[in-house]
């Protein structure tokens, strides 16, 4: 027999899926709307696995089975792909350009920003969403942010990330308005950081 | 879990249709939408829109982005014409009662989500509030082209120059931009925008806005948005910059000088009116002691508030 629902060793989702959804949306709205402000996940999950609650979070908020999903090496685990699976019903792709959301869990080794799908001048919205997930949102060098969202320009300090990161990210910027968006986790925290922001070391 | 959550969540159950009416797969599909809408300020997104319980026209697209931001704790206002007592804006805001249980109010100050028809409100809006615009026409370029395949190629490519035309040629047959209503701005130094159809007076304010921006149409299903403090420009030309419309008088019931006033006519002797199209505005003012020349005599008010919403703004 096949179990398709083996929920043997499942993680619990929301505790009350409409509400804690959308409290979440609205905080992940906040931190697109204030870019560079770290905001706090109220209805955070217990971690999964190498997840963060904050990570798990939002996948529970904004995917389904119309989102394939990217996992990197770090979260690729079937604790995770049953997590995701079962509260979520997300297929998963193993091609980082086909995914809606792509989820890293180690960003020291994740692909480089280029290898996302970074939409099409007629449909920019198609293109990558990473939930990229650090060890901290502050204590690491700080980059100044301008672009909407933003009054004159802040300074964000993300730990953890690859030392090609703004580099890549400035590319990424060039492309606007296509281009790959990024969600940055750590905790029950997070931080937006939209195409449309440019970042100076 | 808190209280409001439980209670909303208890009548949930009870009731044929999801909190806030549209189903979680709805909301979830309308959400990734708001938040690409947002990494790219006046890009129209298109989303699948689903069936409400009105008709096109009666702001489905501004319903359905707000089924989905709205939660328990969120405190709502409605305005058609800048009028919170409009019909439109009363069933509107009837029906979130209905389907999500959650407070409304009037003031501008005091709401979290306002939904909106043709006006941005006069008070200055603040972080953490949203404004949802029902939009009836999203695509600026439509006059000009009234095939979609060519103005998305044309918003991809960022060809523009016919609208400069367009605008341009109303200053050759009118020496000024006669365009009043949904006059087009650039977002973010990138896409021409149509700011719903709202009066151009409130142009400036979409500019670099502490609240979130979010514009729903629903027939033509398009999402798109303006985020907190983003550069918002009405198109114009060197030699004949964009200005909003001004009036000689003030309101004849608050005396306001900085509000967009409707002209009404009195039912009674053919008198004309002016009064601030944003009611809640006008009526704070007048609570606060402000008095117009015609010292906001209650049969006036009376005589003019149901007459205001069949008259509606135009400009002068
Ligand atoms: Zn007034």
């Amino acid at each position: 027999m096949i179990s398709v629902l083996d929920t043997a060793g499942l993680e619990p989702g929301f505790a009350n899926p409409v509400f804690d959804s959308q409290d979440t949306f609205r905080r992940v709205l906040d931190a697109y709307a204030y870019v560079g402000r770290p905001q706090t996940l109220v209805s955070a999950t217990a971690a999964v696995g190498p997840l963060d609650p904050a990570t798990a979070a939002v996948c529970l908020t904004l995917a389904d089975c119309e989102t394939p999903v990217w996992l990197d090496s770090r979260s690729n685990l079937p604790s995770v792909r049953k997590y995701l699976g079962f509260h979520c019903g997300v297929p998963f792709v193993d091609s980082v350009e086909r995914s809606t959301f792509a989820i890293v869990a180690n960003p020291m080794t994740m692909p480089r920003l280029a290898e996302f799908n970074p939409g099409t001048e007629l449909e920019p919205q198609v293109s990558t969403t990473i939930v990229v997930q650090v060890p901290s949102l502050n204590g690491g060098p700080p980059v100044r942010w301008r672009g909407p969202g933003i009054q004159r320009e802040v300074s964000v300090d993300v730990d953890g990330l690859a030392s090609w990161f703004w580099e890549d990210w400035e590319l990424n910027h060039e492309l606007y308005p296509s281009g790959v968006d990024v969600l940055f986790t750590s905790g029950n925290a997070i931080i937006a950081l939209p195409r449309s922001i440019s970042g100076e070391i | 879990m808190t209280g409001p959550h439980d209670n909303a969540a208890g009548r949930s159950f009870r009731q044929p249709y999801n909190f806030a009416y549209l189903d979680e797969q709805s909301k979830r599909m309308i959400r990734r939408c708001i938040l690409k809408s947002m990494a790219v300020p006046g890009l129209q997104v298109p989303f699948g829109s689903r069936e409400m319980p009105l008709a096109y026209g009666w702001g489905t697209g501004g319903i359905q982005v707000t089924a989905s931001v709205i939660g328990p704790n969120d405190t709502l206002k409605v305005i058609d014409q800048g009028a919170d007592d409009a019909t439109n804006a009363v069933s509107i805001r009837r029906f979130f009662k209905r389907v999500a249980g959650i407070a409304t109010t009037e003031i501008t100050e005091a709401a979290t989500i306002i939904q909106t028809r043709h006006r941005v409100p006069e008070t200055p809006l603040k972080e953490g509030q949203i404004i949802v615009y029902q939009v009836p026409s999203p695509e600026p370029l439509r006059r000009l082209e009234p095939r979609d395949s060519e103005t998305r190629k044309m918003h991809a490519y960022a060809e523009y120059g016919l609208m400069s035309v367009e605008l341009y040629e109303d200053i050759a047959r009118f020496g000024h931009i006669a365009t009043t209503n949904s006059y087009p701005v650039m977002t973010n130094g990138r896409y021409l925008m149509s700011p719903s159809p709202i009066p151009k007076f409130d142009n400036p304010k979409i500019a670099n806005n502490p609240a979130i921006q979010l514009f729903g149409a629903g027939r033509e299903k398009r999402i798109y948005a303006v985020p907190p403090y983003t550069q918002v420009q009405s198109l114009d030309f060197e030699d004949h910059p964009f200005r909003v419309q001004r009036w000689r008088q003030c309101c004849s019931l608050c005396g306001a000088t900085d509000s967009y006033l409707d002209e009404i006519v009195m039912s009674d002797k053919g008198r004309r009116m002016f009064v601030c199209s944003d009611t809640d505005y006008c009526t704070t003012r007048r609570n606060h002691g402000h008095l117009g020349p015609d010292r906001g005599d209650p049969a006036d008010i009376e005589l003019l508030l149901p007459s205001k919403i069949a008259t509606g703004s135009e400009s002068r």
